[in-house]
């Protein structure tokens, strides 16, 4: 079980570098979509000695919202506003990938220097939940199209999620539903919004957003 | 005597291989493409064809030309030395595998000059593809390099590549052969990366190098590459296949290489190229992977 939650870790860091190097909209709300149920899995491989009903409740919402709701809702804003490509973004794809490997070195060596319960010393939660986040903050800052942003943004609440796993084993399940539901509804704001910009500046160009316009 | 027939299969294998598994790489692209496809062994019959031809010189070319297709070839044969082919290498020590990625290294230095003493600009554009995209598969090669050693304890071929680790270091494993399986690619000039077959101007890199050279120069040269494919290839299987029982660790190496021949006709046949502004981003994403497995390890 141990090593299966390690390997899983492993591809969700993997799926975030891919993130970082993929142009293609659909490709990165698919790889997304991927992380979210590998999100969802894990719970389950975590703990050792069977798993609570609580955990499979949690795990299942987490596996459908984040692996097949929301993507779906990402689908259709782009499917409305007919863009399959993120050209240009403010730092270049290559690039970007490098800062996420030296993103992931930092996250590595952060990991070493906190003061985590002995039990988490040698798990992979804390430095890749760690990643994750500061892979989803470069994608939010470093983008241009809402669409990408908007998955950087899912990207970084699923590194804070890992955290959250890695700190206390037994979630209060509330809260995290909660988490869970205010993520729906920003996504599904995000989705609105992103049509809304592209009707009013026939793109959806965040950079466009400081022109006037009616 | 047991030297002796490790020598014997040793040459078997650098000889007979690397046509079979070009052969088995064509057969596969055909079959899947509806056509019967020309014999396995027809590279074997075409490397002996060139063999038997006389080779016309530029004027313009320097010892440099001749030197290329021999010093390639050498450095393939040197490079398989390191290589456990047949169960055991010939040669082996500490270190080796920084010899293993300078060779190969060499082979391609040698090439580059040999095409740019042509003195033509076609030749020169392959030469600094090839060098421009080599330079980004190297990292690649020695980060997923560092990460196997540092977990064998040693720096030589034999160790670093053996199935060990068992389930504790998979993902580290998987993130090394995913990077190096890359390489694989970029190295031989296989397709997502640059195609073999082609002719076309806007898409070679490793081809347009030896469009002057002719007769036995060809032969060393298309000979060479073979090797290199087998090679890296033979690393990477070595890496996950255990040994299978009855047919010892040269048959299962065949067995293994056979599969991987079918599976690179499999992806040739079922992806196109990238464009070329796309290649060097597929090279550092190996990179970053092989950085990733490194990071894992030394853990």
């Amino acid at each position: 079980m141990e090593q299966l939650s390690q390997l899983i870790l492993a591809f969700i860091v993997f799926l975030s570098l891919y993130l970082l190097g993929s142009s293609s909209l659909t490709g990165c709300i698919k790889i997304v979509a991927l992380q979210g149920m590998c999100l969802g899995l894990l719970p389950l491989t975590i703990h050792a000695g069977g798993f609570h009903p609580r955990a499979l409740l949690l795990a299942s919402g987490m596996f459908i919202l984040k692996g097949m709701v929301i993507p779906r809702i990402l689908m259709y804003a782009i499917r409305e506003v007919k863009i399959r490509r993120e050209v240009g973004p403010m730092v270049g794809y290559t690039p970007s990938l490098l800062l996420g490997a030296a993103l992931i070195g930092v996250s590595f060596v952060l990991a070493e220097r906190l003061p985590v319960p002995p039990g988490l010393r040698t798990s992979l939660l804390i430095p890749v939940s760690l990643s994750t986040v500061m892979m989803g903050m470069l994608m939010m800052i470093s983008r241009i199209k809402a669409v990408t942003q908007v998955i950087g943004y899912l990207v970084f609440e699923n590194g804070i999620y890992l955290f959250g796993l890695a700190i206390s084993y037994e979630i209060p399940w509330l809260i995290e539903m909660g988490v869970l539901l205010d993520v729906f509804v920003a996504v599904f704001v995000m989705g609105i919004v992103i049509n809304h910009i592209a009707r009013a500046f026939d793109s959806i160009s965040t950079e466009k957003l400081t022109r006037l316009s009616d | 005597m047991e030297t002796l027939k490790l020598v014997a299969s040793y040459l078997t294998i650098v000889l007979l291989v690397p046509p079979v598994m070009l052969g088995i790489i064509n057969k596969t692209k055909a079959a899947v493409a509806g056509r019967k496809g020309p014999p396995v062994l027809q590279p074997l019959h075409d490397t002996i064809k060139l063999l038997g031809k006389g080779a016309v010189y530029s004027e313009t070319t320097t010892w440099v030309f001749r030197l290329g297709p021999v010093v390639s070839l050498s450095a393939a044969i040197a490079a398989a030395c390191l290589v456990p082919l047949a169960g055991a290498p010939l040669v082996s020590f500490n270190g080796d595998a920084i010899l293993f990625a300078y060779l190969f290294a060499l082979g391609r230095f040698v090439t580059v000059a040999a095409a740019l003493d042509t003195g033509s600009s076609f030749e020169g554009m392959g030469a600094s593809r090839e060098v421009a995209f080599a330079s980004l598969a190297e990292p690649a090669l020695i980060l997923a390099f560092a990460s196997l050693a540092y977990r064998a304890g040693e720096l030589s071929l034999a160790r670093m590549f053996a199935p060990h680790g068992g389930p504790s270091a998979a993902a580290s494993t998987l993130l090394a052969l995913g990077s190096l399986f890359v390489v694989l690619l970029a190295e031989n000039s296989r397709i997502p990366i640059d195609d073999p077959n082609t002719h076309l101007e806007l898409t070679m890199i490793h081809e347009v190098m030896v469009l002057d050279h002719g007769g036995p120069d060809l032969a060393f040269i298309l000979h060479g590459a073979g090797l290199k494919l087998v090679l890296m290839t033979s690393l990477l299987v070595r890496l996950i296949l255990p040994e299978i029982p009855l047919l010892g660790a040269a048959g299962s190496l065949l067995i293994g290489l056979a599969a991987a021949a079918a599976a690179i006709g499999l992806v040739e046949s079922s992806m196109a190229r990238l464009r070329l502004v796309r290649v060097p981003q597929l090279l550092v994403a190996a990179i970053c992977a092989a950085a990733f497995g490194l990071i894992l390890t030394l853990r």
